[in-house]
């Protein structure tokens, strides 16, 4: 006698459902293919074409400076913002009693809701008048350090601000995400480092903590995704000039890639708006790097992962 | 009950649906039974005028299609700020009728095609807009300063760095100037406000300034960079001893500076910007139909403002479509008429086209066919 496999029960509502989340997996594929064929394609003018004014020197001594302005934007958001997410995510998560926690809560997803136009504004009027003079004692009296040297800027729409203002920007995401992790931490875990004798600081520091690295880590790369492609607050705040420069206090600040599209795009003639698309095709050569970074150190450690 | 509430909730929110796909509704009834002001026509005009093009006219078309379709309730008019370069690409391709550029059209591509016109016709094109550029600043208890051109373009090109330096000082007899270092503002997106402005700068001192007239900022002259004139106009504000140019209606009441012409120093105003305007020669080897204009920033003609940026109309000679060539003539003629610059003027602050000006513009619409 024979015996045949059982055959599972497809009803309507399967098939149906089945096929809907092929289609929505496919489409996502579809939109990036055709997103990056749009960059592809409108980016060759630039090279095979006439040569653009802006471009004198060659693509790559036009785009560099951009490049590194946005990774530089981006680095010194993180290190503000990083360890900002952490202690918020923390102290909802381990410190504060269940009500305040949840007000907290609410009030930093809160700032996820404020659009970056309003960051910009905020930028430029009340955050760069309101840390001059800091900025100004700052070159005064730490000068010798290469980030504060220079001649300082006297509207306060330096670098600095920039990145103050793209780590509020990807705090809430950060704050979101490594609370969520926190949380996950396993309870046993937790009882027994206290049971141990720790106290509520080691008991993070043994079991909390190692448990999230992950979850830390990737949260700080959708922040860092997220600050690569801030546009209009970058746009606004900053003081652009095309050079590449360290120091954080000058008015001669590298722009981003994304701001410099914003600002050039809309006066831009003939091919020279190819070589502004080409650039973007860099940028998302840059974040489809970071993304795969990310990933890479998340997989390496994924059985300690509670967020992936 | 729970049916009819659903019921009820779809109505309201289909009836809220169909309501925005409304055609475009005038801010105003027009007055019934004839004459509604000087801008009463005498055939009923309808259809849909598209346009597109530069942004530093933007508050002034949308006073120009408010007034406009309030005396020609059948024709809605359609610009799009996109830019200049934008502008003038779309009109190449045939997707507007009439278009507004910082700059006139240059002769490669008057050379190339027109899909709105008749084959083988050349555009039109006349200064619509002329804009005075204030060079604004910030000091306390100053509200104006005299300069000179040469001073100008050292300041802006980082080669003067003190408020009480000797150059001005020389200009100014009588005022205090501080002893504070000065912060010049630019543009730090591309702008016809940034070409115009430097273009006088590249006129009245090529020494200094030897980079001529340039949207995008030289890295080594420094300064701060801010984007938009509502930006430069804040970063001005917003510091102590900072200078800056931006479009002279949205200067308020920063000091400005009073730049010399000839042996005067004449600040900005409407009537200024227009007499520079028609103080300047025109291009040369252009049809009689287009008035480019090569502003004379070194101009010695009296009360003459050099710092203007001047916009202008383009559109066909010949249209294909005939229907586009009664509008376009009705609307350009109520462009340059008086009170539709006046009407520009009051809610965008631009200097209305003088009167020689009109004429000829007048001239060239008459002939659109």
């Amino acid at each position: 006698m024979t015996a045949t496999k059982p055959k599972a029960i497809r009803r309507l509502g399967d098939v149906i459902f089945a096929n809907l989340a092929f289609f929505a997996g496919v489409s996502i594929l579809a939109t990036l293919a055709t997103v990056a064929a749009f960059l592809f394609v409108q980016s060759i003018p630039a090279f095979t074409g006439p040569e653009i004014a802006a471009a004198e020197d060659g693509f790559w001594n036009y785009v560099f400076p951009f490049v590194f302005g946005t990774v530089y934007a981006s680095i010194i958001a993180l290190i503000i913002a990083t360890p900002l997410a952490i202690g918020i995510a923390l102290y909802i998560s381990h410190f504060a009693n269940r009500r305040f926690a949840q007000l907290l809560g609410y009030a930093v997803d809160l700032l996820a809701a404020i659009p970056s136009v309003v960051y910009g504004l905020w930028g430029i009027l009340v955050l760069a008048p309101f840390l001059n003079p800091t900025f100004m004692w700052l070159n005064e009296n730490l000068g010798w350090i290469p980030f504060f040297a220079g001649q300082v800027s006297a509207t306060g729409r330096t670098m600095l601000t920039v990145g103050i203002v793209l780590a509020i920007m990807v705090l809430p995401i950060m704050a979101a995400l490594i609370r969520e992790v926190f949380l996950q931490t396993p309870r046993l875990h937790e009882e027994a480092a206290l049971a141990l004798g720790a106290t509520r600081w080691e008991m993070i520091k043994m079991a909390v903590l190692p448990f999230g690295r992950t979850g830390i880590i990737s949260a700080a790369m959708l922040g860092l995704g997220r600050s690569l492609g801030e546009t209009m607050a970058v746009a606004m705040v900053l003081s652009p000039a095309a050079v590449i420069n360290f120091a954080v206090l000058t008015s001669s600040n590298s722009n981003t890639i994304a701001a410099n599209i914003a600002l050039q795009f809309p006066e831009a003639g003939g091919n020279y708006s190819n070589l502004l698309i080409a650039t973007g095709l860099v940028l998302f050569a840059i974040t489809m790097v970071v993304n795969m970074i990310a990933r890479w150190i998340i997989s390496r450690r994924a059985e300690f992962s509670g967020a992936n | 009950m729970k049916n009819v509430l659903k019921l009820g909730a779809v109505a309201a929110v289909g009836t809220l649906v169909l309501a925005g796909c409304a055609a475009n509704e005038q801010t105003a009834e027009p007055t019934s039974g004839g004459a509604t002001s000087e801008t009463a026509v005498v055939e009923t005009l309808s259809g849909t005028l598209n346009g597109s093009g530069a942004s530093s006219m933007a508050a002034g078309q949308e006073a120009w299609i408010a007034a406009f379709q309030i005396a020609n309730p059948g024709v809605t008019v359609n610009y799009d700020p996109t830019g200049s370069g934008t502008g003038r690409a779309q009109f190449f391709e045939g997707a507007t009728s009439f278009t507004g550029s910082d700059s006139y059209f240059k002769d490669e591509e008057l050379a190339g095609e027109f899909p709105s016109c008749v084959p083988g016709t050349l555009p039109w094109e006349f200064p619509i807009w002329i804009s005075p550029i204030a060079v604004i600043f910030n000091l306390d208890g100053i509200s104006s300063l005299n300069m000179e051109g040469p001073t100008v373009a050292g300041i802006f090109a980082g080669k003067i760095t003190m408020w009480n330096d000797a150059a001005i000082a020389a200009a100014n007899p009588g005022v205090t100037l501080p002893e504070l270092s000065i912060t010049a503002v630019h543009r730090s997106d591309e702008s016809g406000t940034s070409k115009n402005f430097t273009d006088y700068l590249a006129a009245v001192a090529p020494d200094v300034w030897t980079v001529g007239a340039i949207e995008a900022w030289p890295a080594e002259y420094g300064g701060e960079g801010a984007q938009g004139t509502s930006g430069v106009v804040s970063a001005v504000t917003g510091g102590n001893g900072t200078i800056g140019y931006a479009d002279a209606s949205r200067a308020g009441d920063l000091g400005t500076l009073a730049v010399k012409v000839g042996s005067d120093y004449v600040a900005y105003s409407a009537e200024a910007a227009a007499a520079v305007v028609d103080a300047s020669p025109l291009v040369e080897g252009r049809e009689s139909f287009d008035l480019a204009t090569k502003i004379d920033r070194n101009t010695t003609a009296s009360g003459a403002y050099p710092i203007v940026l001047v916009s202008y109309l383009m559109g066909c000679n010949d249209y294909l479509d005939d229907e586009q060539a009664v509008l376009v003539r009705a609307w350009a003629s109520f462009l340059v008429s008086e009170e539709g610059q006046q009407a520009a003027a009051t809610s965008a602050g631009n200097a209305p086209i003088s009167a020689a000006l009109r004429a000829k513009a007048q001239a060239i619409i008459d002939a659109i066919q």
